[in-house]
């Protein structure tokens, strides 16, 4: 039997705003911190196996791949806080209005560029070796 | 018109059978994890590097093991929330989806468990 054309989501046909892209985005950085709390996990393992395990654990963690990794890390978590925060804002009926909602979200996101690169910095190169 | 409140007629209904319970559960733990997560990124930008005993110095203080232990249980418990609407969202077929959502279950589970081991182990001096 055919299947007639089902309609399809609002979200399917809007206009593309960046705002949607925003939404989308905290969806994926959610995703990638809970793969980063899997690393956060066998970090904290390697700690507890003793100096040598964490040595090797350590070696692999600090490779330029895993740099990559840790920047990207650093921009999920920031974007995701930041996002957060705002959509809990959202979720108490504050900043709907159109202007408004643009607008956080700009902010949202160059505050998660900045602050991630800065994190991400702080935690490579500052105060006493880094990782 | 119906006696019972808007209140009574959404709690413990809609599609998952519990209301708006995992809407707010995943808020609380949002809320947690913006303090947990600013206190873990301090933690990490002041630890002087990642050597072992770095580590285990910051993990022997009893307030750092509480709040990392707290810090893992909530980051878990946050991400298997929003994995699982996710997952809900974008799988389609049904067993698929059960199959899907018992494997993250079961991973995050034990991840967590893992997670709270090590850092008591590191915290009770086991892993000096």
């Amino acid at each position: 039997m055919a299947q007639r054309a089902r309609p399809l989501s609002p979200f399917m046909q809007y206009r593309w705003q960046y705002t949607n892209t925003l939404s989308i985005l905290h969806r994926i950085t959610g995703v990638l911190l809970s793969l980063g709390f899997l690393l956060l996990v066998y970090w904290l393992a390697a700690a507890a196996a003793g100096p040598e395990r964490y040595a090797a654990a350590r070696d692999t963690l600090a490779s330029p791949l895993a740099q990559l990794v840790w920047f990207g890390a650093a921009f999920a978590f920031c974007y995701h806080l930041l996002n957060g925060v705002r959509h809990l804002f959202f979720d108490m009926g504050h900043g709907f209005e159109l202007k408004t909602a643009r607008a956080s979200g700009r902010a949202v996101a160059i505050g998660a560029v900045v602050l991630g690169l800065l994190l991400w910095l702080l935690v490579r190169f500052g105060l006493g070796g880094g990782a | 018109m119906s006696l019972r409140s808007p209140l009574r007629r959404v709690t413990y209904l809609g599609s998952a059978g519990n209301g708006s319970g995992h809407w707010y559960a995943q808020r609380v733990s949002a809320v947690a994890l913006v303090l947990l997560g600013l206190w873990f990124v301090f933690a990490l930008v002041t630890l002087g590097g990642a050597t072992h005993q770095n580590v285990v110095a910051w993990l022997s203080s009893p307030l750092s093991a509480a709040l990392a232990v707290l810090l893992v249980l909530t980051a878990a418990w946050h991400a298997l929330l929003g994995l699982q609407v996710v997952i809900e969202d974008y799988v389609g077929d049904k067993g698929t989806r059960v199959a899907v959502l018992l494997v993250v279950k079961f991973a995050f589970a034990v991840a967590a468990v893992i997670g709270v081991l090590a850092v008591l182990r590191i915290a009770f001096g086991v892993a000096a």
